[in-house]
């Protein structure tokens, strides 16, 4: 038999004792409420009261036109309360923790999305909260950690080892290992050690479940393929989760391919020949480390992509065949996001950019009686910095310089 | 056993109530300096020294081991270094010396070299603090064979059950971490640890060694007569980075004096 947490040879709990117990007491809650189907019904109708599900699914008709391939259809987990598909997982896990009796959540965050959802949470269910954001995110990320404050979480900035995603998850640990008692570490992706993975793959689900009934409903047939960017992953299974049975579907996971996969300076771990299998972070992958197993400074426009693990799940699936890996450039991540702003007037994250930037390199050449899902993990607007300096876009530069004079003065 | 044997042969000895094991972060702040670290702690009777070999993710540990970590690598120092270092430690110094690192570290090294090699430098034992034996089989199967001892960690958060199970896999000594957390805050002794201790000892007849926030005379004070081992971490660090590597011989002589 299998053990628990374990996908193909992925997967594990690489935990330090001290938590032994709290991770004990966990599994407990995560079985029984997967076991009470009470469970599942209470999250779908918090998912549906606070946070407008089921999202849309939307058609793409002027891309699809314009590009002469497949017929494109976006799913909107932007239009999630909070901007992405975080709230899926963190809403969840907030339903377990007032379960458990616990009254404090911590998380990580590195686009911010995870970290507001979670103080969001926080502050519907009555949680203490505190956020753990690498120091480079926080500056790119400014606009979330505003609104992670504003609702009532303690936001503390993270300057060790690269300052990104990964010593976030760190800091959250080392938290975690002190006030077990009365705190959840809510777990922002599919990473980690069991049941982590799980846990959020299950949640996040729900996209996936509604994908499926909605393409049938719209388009009338299955996609030929569903594409979904890949950070540690818990968007990308979260709609996979939807066609994994359908083998006609091809799943394709997009990582951030930086500056190009062969440049060095991406967060390819599948997609690239820079990944290589290890243990870290409670889990066994592939990451991107050296030869002596440190792990490397990854990087990507994108913050919640810059990571250098991805879930035991998907490799295990990349492994089998069954999820094809991509990755997608800044530049080309750019390209998309303009192109999918002007022409449907929609603003993707640069997150979700990536699968929008990989679904429109392919579509053009798949017949038009073919239809894709793209998965729209969340919305741009948390990254209005990042993007119009990327875009070097000079009336914003020009309201920023007279918005600092006026703060100076 | 071999690391057991010597740890009772030493307690045995005529005034040594309590041993003492020191950490080392190797490389930090250079292998120069640990080398008259080391020889200082020798000199000044330190029975087991416990040596970090850096690792860029070091999740069990305080901000000043982990900075510790972060300065090593930064100066490119490679696993392959740290364990030449190692050999040198086993043949200059007659004491115990173990390689404390994160899985991921033997891991990519090849578990089997990791322990051939460290077995031929006559390493006694290994802390891993992220490998508990339900994911450590190979590991532990491996610690067997060659004879090196499996270190693991009792936590007072681990129920009289839990402190059995692990007690059927350790050898060498148990690590019990004196509190909840990272290494490096003060811990405080109080009938709460003391009960601790109590079912520490319940669980397994190991000697018993007592690490996270030891920092004095009075901590092992303390500590004498209740565990056989007092393990010394960030205190020594510190001290050397504010007073240099002469600081550490006169601290261990008088943590037992
Ligand atoms: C909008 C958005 N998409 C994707 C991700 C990547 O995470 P995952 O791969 O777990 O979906 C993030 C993470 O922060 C995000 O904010």
């Amino acid at each position: 038999m299998a053990k628990p947490g374990y996908y193909g040879k992925w997967g594990g709990a690489f935990i330090p004792e001290v938590l032994f117990e709290t991770f004990k007491e966990l599994n407990i809650a995560f079985e029984a409420a997967k076991a009470d189907p009470s469970f599942w019904q209470e999250y779908l109708h918090l998912m549906a009261t606070y946070s407008c599900r089921p999202t849309p699914l939307t058609y793409a008709e002027n891309i699809s036109k314009h590009l002469g391939g497949a017929q494109i259809y976006i799913k909107r987990e932007d239009l999630n309360h909070t901007g992405a598909h975080k709230a899926n997982n963190v809403m969840g896990q907030g339903l377990l923790v007032k379960r458990m009796g616990k009254t404090r959540v911590i998380a990580e965050t590195g686009a911010g999305q995870h970290g507001v959802a979670t103080a969001t949470m926080a502050a519907k269910f009555g949680f203490d909260c505190t956020i753990y954001m690498g120091e480079e995110d926080v500056v790119r990320q400014r606009p979330n950690v505003f609104w992670m404050e504003k609702m009532g979480a303690t936001v503390v900035p993270v300057t060790s080892g690269t300052k990104t995603l990964k010593d976030a998850i760190n800091e959250a640990f080392r938290d975690w290992v002190t006030a077990m008692d009365d705190t959840h570490y809510v777990m922002g992706t599919v990473c980690g050690p069991h049941p982590f993975p799980e846990m959020v793959a299950w949640f996040q689900s729900i996209i996936g479940t509604e994908a499926h009934k909605q393409i049938i409903e719209y388009a009338g047939k299955l996609p030929s393929r569903v594409y979904a960017c890949v950070g540690g992953g818990s968007n990308a299974m979260g709609v996979f989760q939807g066609f994994l049975n359908t083998p006609e579907v091809e799943l394709i996971g997009v990582e951030a391919g930086g500056l190009g996969v062969d440049s060095g300076e991406h967060a390819a771990r599948l997609a690239s020949k820079d990944g290589s299998p290890g243990v870290a972070q409670g889990y066994h992958t592939m990451f991107l480390q050296n030869d002596d197993g440190q792990m490397n400074d990854t990087y990507s426009v994108a913050a919640g992509l810059d990571y250098v693990g991805v879930s035991p799940i998907l490799t295990d699936l990349w492994e089998k065949g069954q999820v094809r890996f991509e990755s997608a450039t800044d530049k080309e991540v750019l390209d998309a996001l303009d192109m999918t702003m002007k022409m449907e007037g929609i603003i993707p994250a640069l997150e979700s950019s990536h699968a929008f930037a990989q679904a429109y390199k392919e579509a053009g050449s798949m017949g038009t009686d073919e239809v894709i899902i793209i998965n729209m993990s969340g919305r741009g607007d948390k990254d209005i910095f990042t993007i119009a300096h990327a875009y070097d876009d000079p009336s914003w530069k020009e309201f920023i310089i007279k918005k600092g004079a006026g703060y100076a003065a | 056993m071999q690391l057991e044997n010597y740890i009772r042969a030493e307690l045995a000895k005529p005034a040594k109530d309590i041993l003492l094991m020191t950490h080392i972060v190797l490389g930090y702040p250079s292998l120069e300096v640990n080398r008259e670290v080391i020889r200082q702690m020798v000199e000044n009777g330190v029975e087991l020294i416990e040596m970090q070999i850096p690792f860029s993710e070091p999740m069990a540990d305080g901000p000043t081991i982990v900075r510790a970590n972060q300065e090593s690598l930064e100066t490119n120092i490679t696993v392959e270094e740290c364990m030449a270092f190692g050999q040198e430690m086993c043949e200059t110094h007659g004491i115990a010396f173990l390689f404390m690192t994160y899985y991921n570290i033997i891991y990519k090294y090849g578990v089997v070299d990791f322990f051939k090699k460290s077995k031929s430098y006559n390493i006694q034992g290994f802390i891993v603090p992220d490998l508990p034996p339900e994911e450590g089989a190979e590991f532990l199967a491996l610690a067997k064979e060659y004879e090196i001892a499996p270190i693991l960690i009792y936590a007072p958060t681990s129920s009289p059950e839990r402190m059995q199970t692990l007690a059927s896999y350790a050898d060498g000594f148990m690590y019990c971490v004196a509190r909840k957390g990272v290494t490096g805050q003060k811990t405080d002794f109080d009938l709460e640890f003391d009960s601790y201790i109590d079912r520490c000892r319940t669980g397994t007849s190991l000697p018993l060694a007592v690490g996270f926030g030891i920092s004095s005379r009075e901590d092992i004070t303390y500590l004498t007569g209740k565990a056989d081992i007092g393990v010394i971490g960030t205190a020594t660090i510190n001290l050397v980075n504010d007073k240099g590597a002469e600081a550490v011989g006169p601290f261990i002589k008088g943590l037992r004096d």
